[in-house]
């Protein structure tokens, strides 16, 4: 790495972020209102990606609650935004939706986040299946009606909402990333004892970082709830809300900010792209696509390019230098 | 309540406790000794169910139990094969064994999806239903179909037969050996990718005797697996993660737990499983049997 290189990054990566950004914001101009809905539906995929990848990533530490918390968000505004009378503004409505997926997320994190490895996966799997049967009794037996209805919006104020909340997701996680907390959390990651020792307090770090990640999966729980139109316990709490921003992430690579985001874009997209082309058959591809992308993409999209980035990038040295480029390309 | 009802409960507690005994020992066997926290388990389950379905619809008139000698070989080479490919690969290219149980926990989501949308094409999603000895007897005070006593001494009678497997046999001590630490099991001079597969397809095995069991007094639908894979989960956390007996205990528990609040309100069975679960991690997260 010399001073060019340095330089050039420091002004190509903010200007590439100002360009995407420009747009992305005039996007509904540049492909028309009818095609928004699947922009706003990718970009809601990269928010649960990006926010899963915050906490999981580097404690290591699987989160399977995703499903749980966006549900969360979808509830809250079928109730706080329903279509029989809206209780807030739809602002309100998503900042007090985060901030009952934050508050859920303490609970279970205070709750679960004792235990390693395996055992909170599993306990997190459990919370979505379990939100699910429950809420089916509840809103069957006390509400009376097993589905709620949500107030309309229209198309492009829900497309601007979702892209305001990915922007605050990338910041976070961005800031987490680079702050001291980002490398405690990479410590916990490596070796929690080590950190303990270090003077990290994992366990209060670790609930809130869980509960800041479960934030934004509410929010976009909410901003989502107006797009689907009706909510019932078994679309908001569904296992493919868990699931598929972990495959995203993964596939994407967890390494850079911009690997969930990319493997949100193509996934979402190959997912769209399947159930309208074979609605039968697409659950099956996409198993199929999962096990693929877990046995040899282990790091992702994202690591690969890093990889032929830096294989490249040592390739351009040696060439500068002069040096024996050509027997040791290859290695 | 009078007697009855409880004797009824409990009985049928008792037949429920013996399928998820089984099926949680399968999901013991993947998880505690080939360390796959298999989410694709019910799946397997739901092949057994079905794969007896289409048996006995193809020779009408035989006996469903008969079923039990295809399916059992039919899904151990499923899972042993599962197992030396997929898994066997994970494994070698896995840093650690954390980073090994994350993946693999990833890819069986995949199977899960490769598995329940196959099956979906193959056999819809109506429930299918095998008739089989619907003649009622007495126990004590109860009046049972008979069809649930002879599943409850199949299910006890393949829990005994893997416990005297794993306790008495060469290969049950090697994969007792594997399930401690298969680095020295390995110097030790046991195989070690091969009683893991065997592992895997013995627990895909169990787990296809299971739903065999289960399409024999309960209707199987195509997208029953994943609650069964979630009570598999409670089930081995409850009785102890690779012990026989816990299995035994945690399925008896929640079939009767199950049984009981079913009575009051179906929709409830499973958030009061949840229940348990949530007690038992906060008071004794490695189970009642687990070492700590």
């Amino acid at each position: 790495m010399n001073i060019t290189t340095l330089t050039s990054k420091r002004f190509l990566v903010p200007a590439v972020l100002l360009l995407v950004l420009v747009l992305l914001a005039i996007a509904p101009r540049l492909i028309g209102l009818d095609h928004i809905n699947i922009m706003t539906d990718l970009i809601m995929w990269g928010v649960l990606a990006v926010s899963w990848v915050i906490f999981s990533a580097p404690t290591g530490y699987m989160s399977l609650a995703t499903g749980g918390f966006f549900g969360i968000g979808l509830y809250t505004s079928a109730i706080l935004y329903a279509r029989e009378g809206v209780l807030l503004p739809l602002p309100a409505c998503i900042v007090v939706g985060g901030l009952f997926s934050f508050c859920a997320a303490l609970g279970i994190g205070a709750v679960t986040l004792r235990l390693r490895g395996i055992y909170f996966a599993m306990f997190t799997f459990g919370v979505v299946e379990f939100s699910n049967r429950f809420f089916n009794w509840f809103e069957l037996e006390i509400m009376g009606a097993r589905g709620r209805n949500v107030a309309v919006v229209d198309t492009a104020t829900l497309y601007y909402i979702a892209l305001i909340i990915v922007v605050a997701v990338m910041v976070t996680a961005y800031l987490i990333k680079r702050s001291r907390y980002g490398l405690a959390l990479q410590g916990i990651g490596e070796h929690e004892e080590a950190a303990a020792h270090m003077g990290v307090d994992t366990t209060r770090l670790k609930i809130l970082t869980f509960a800041i990640s479960a934030f934004f999966m509410g929010a976009m729980g909410v901003a989502t709830g107006p797009r689907v139109f009706y909510v019932d316990p078994t679309t908001a709490f569904n296992a493919n809300y868990t699931f598929l921003p972990v495959l995203m992430a993964l596939f994407g690579g967890m390494g850079q900010l911009y690997g969930p985001i990319l493997g949100a874009v193509s996934f979402g997209y190959l997912r769209y792209y399947l159930i309208t082309k074979v609605p039968y058959q697409y659950m099956l591809i996409f198993g199929i696509t999962l096990v693929l992308v877990v046995v040899f993409l282990p790091q992702g999209v994202g690591g690969l390019i890093q990889r032929v980035q830096n294989r490249l990038g040592g390739l351009i040295t040696k060439l500068r230098k002069g040096g024996p480029v050509e027997q040791h390309a290859n290695t | 309540m009078t007697t009855r009802l409880i004797l009824d409960i409990v009985f049928n507690g008792v037949v429920w406790g013996g399928i998820y005994a089984l099926l949680s020992m399968g999901l013991s066997l993947q998880y505690g000794v080939a360390r796959v926290l298999n989410l694709a388990h019910g799946e397997f389950i739901m092949v057994g169910s079905f794969l007896a379905f289409t048996v006995c619809s193809m020779f009408v008139g035989i006996n469903p139990l008969l079923s039990l000698a295809i399916v059992g070989p039919g899904l151990f080479i499923l899972g042993f094969l599962l197992h030396g490919t997929l898994f066997k690969q994970l494994r070698k290219s896995s840093p650690s064994v954390g980073a090994f149980e994350g993946s693999s926990l990833l890819a069986t989501f995949g199977l899960l999806y490769i598995i329940q949308y196959a099956a979906k094409l193959e056999w819809g999603s109506l429930p299918a239903n095998i008739h089989f000895l619907p003649t009622p007897i007495r126990i004590l005070d109860v009046i049972v179909p008979t069809n649930r006593v002879v599943v409850l001494v199949f299910a006890l009678g393949i829990s005994l037969a893997l416990y005297l497997f794993l306790s008495r046999t060469r290969l049950g001590k090697a994969i007792r050996a594997a399930a401690q630490d298969p680095a020295t099991a390995g110097l030790m001079g046991v195989n070690i990718n091969f009683v893991l597969a065997l592992c895997f397809g013995l627990g895909a095995a169990i787990a296809g005797f299971a739903g065999v069991l289960h399409i024999l007094c309960f209707p199987a639908l195509t997208s029953m697996g994943l609650k069964y894979t979630l009570i598999a989960i409670i089930v081995i956390v409850l009785g102890g993660v690779g012990s026989i007996q816990g299995c035994l205990i945690g399925g008896l528990i929640l079939g009767i737990v199950g049984q009981a609040v079913e009575h009051y309100n179906a929709m409830l069975a499973f958030p009061a499983f949840y229940v348990i679960f949530l007690i038992l991690l906060l008071v004794k997260p490695k189970g009642i049997f687990g070492k700590s």
